[in-house]
């Protein structure tokens, strides 16, 4: 029989980590682009946020869960060996993506149709590592800049820089898709 | 402030990340310069299909379930406590109980046994000398109203002369540290002390008879009340005497 600390701490844990299951799973999905090797990592995290409970001090939990994800990510991404996409500041052909569209010249024509969220997630998979994170973190998983520092561990200028790039990619694949629907 | 910055900034302006000063200085950039300007609204307009589609995804249920089979429960298939039940003779049907459910059961049962001694202790209080009643009567039209007022209840007083159990009067008592009626009967020379107090729950519950220090106390549930008739008398006496009054009880509601 686990001992009474034990199981009160359970029940801490679970009043306070489990209702981000979902936040979770869904970071989860666009790291690792699997629904299966999301559900083992969340399972993983979730098994190590337990083990480190005790030196969570808040306040905020959905970045401490967050970071604890994205080491346990970096782990599958090391055995992936097939796909090695680690998520780091590696300045590769992402940087030289061009905040500035050419074909922004003339926004008030430009209106990005709606699509469905499908269309919408497979763009946000073509996003390069470290952007795709910073973007999912402050777009779906709706932290704060400071949150999604605390949770990367990079100072908030990173975070701004990251995200500005991120949607200038965003809109760019966007528009893209757009010239080819048309 | 350069175009560089401000692409860079008009992200934090469009999520409220700026403080006011910053937020002055970009949007004053934005207004004097047209590239800018186009930026931020087509940003704003992604930002806004992106907050109208649902990006989301939901854990599998399968999932929740794992990560909650994997956290430690006390509750859960213990051999310990099923031996705590066995104690109480509850048998298996309790044991087969939800893991919540039998927590709550062994609680429940440690509360029934105290206020079972609280009920025994106040009917050998009112045993002694000048104790038994506050009100002496034989009618019940006179012991019914003596409560008014001083119970959050009002408990049924019905005259069983006729039955063999003779109605002796009324008593205010305290069980569980709160107010409580006490209805007196005697049949013979055996002083029956029929404790009403109120509860959350409406549903009938069957009679019952334990007993402690030598007293019986046969105690159910009905319309609200709980009721516990404690006597020296034996348990089939006292249980002929809970039928009685329900049925009488039953007469008047119908009645």
């Amino acid at each position: 029989m686990p001992a009474t600390d034990d199981v009160q701490k359970a029940q801490r844990f679970r009043e306070a980590a489990l209702p981000h299951l979902d936040d979770v799973y869904t970071l989860a999905r666009y790291l690792l682009r699997d629904a299966s090797d999301a559900e083992d990592a969340v399972q993983e995290c979730y098994l190590r946020a337990l083990k480190h409970f005790d030196s969570y001090r808040g306040p905020a939990m959905k970045p401490w869960l967050f970071a604890i994800l994205r080491n346990v990510c970096n782990a599958e991404y090391a055995r992936r060996a097939h796909r090695p996409t680690p998520i780091e500041d590696t300045p590769g052909a992402a940087e030289q993506t061009p905040l500035w569209q050419e074909t922004e010249a003339n926004p008030e024509t430009e209106v990005l149709r709606s699509r469905d969220a499908g269309a919408i997630r497979k763009l946000i998979d073509t996003l390069a590592e470290p952007f795709k994170e910073t973007f999912v973190l402050r777009e779906i998983n709706n932290l704060s800049y400071r949150e999604i520092a605390e949770a990367v561990g990079v100072p908030v200028g990173t975070v701004m820089s990251r995200l500005a790039r991120a949607r200038a990619m965003l809109r760019a694949a966007w528009m893209a898709g757009e010239e080819q629907a048309r | 402030m350069t175009c560089d910055e401000a692409r860079i900034l008009l992200h934090a302006l469009l999520d409220n990340e700026l403080d006011a000063g910053h937020a002055r200085e970009v949007e004053a950039h934005v207004a004097g310069c047209p590239n800018c300007t186009a930026e931020l609204a087509a940003q704003r307009e992604m930002q806004r299909v992106l907050a109208d589609t649902n990006l989301r995804y939901t854990a599998p249920a399968s999932l929740r379930s794992r990560i909650e089979a994997s956290l430690p429960q006390a509750q859960r298939q213990q051999p310990s406590r099923r031996a705590v039940l066995r104690g109480f003779a509850m048998g298996s049907a309790v044991s087969a109980l939800a893991a919540s459910g039998v927590v709550a059961v062994v609680l429940r049962q440690d509360d029934q046994q105290r206020i079972l001694s609280e009920v025994v202790s106040a009917h050998l209080r009112s045993l002694q000398a000048g104790h038994l009643t506050d009100v002496v009567s034989t009618d019940q039209h006179t012991v019914k109203p003596w409560f008014n007022g001083k119970l959050d209840v009002a408990p049924p007083v019905i005259d069983l002369t006729a039955q063999g159990f003779t109605l002796v009067g009324g008593r205010l008592d305290y069980i569980d540290a709160r107010a409580i009626g006490a209805v007196v009967y005697k049949r013979r020379q055996h002083v029956i002390n029929l404790f009403v107090s109120q509860t959350a729950s409406t549903e009938h519950r069957p009679p019952k008879t334990q007993s402690m220090q030598g007293f019986n106390c046969r105690r159910w549930g009905d319309r609200g009340l709980n009721f516990w008739a404690v006597s020296d008398l034996g348990a089939d006496e006292l249980a002929e005497f809970v039928d009685k009054f329900d049925a009488a009880m039953k007469a008047n509601v119908e009645g």
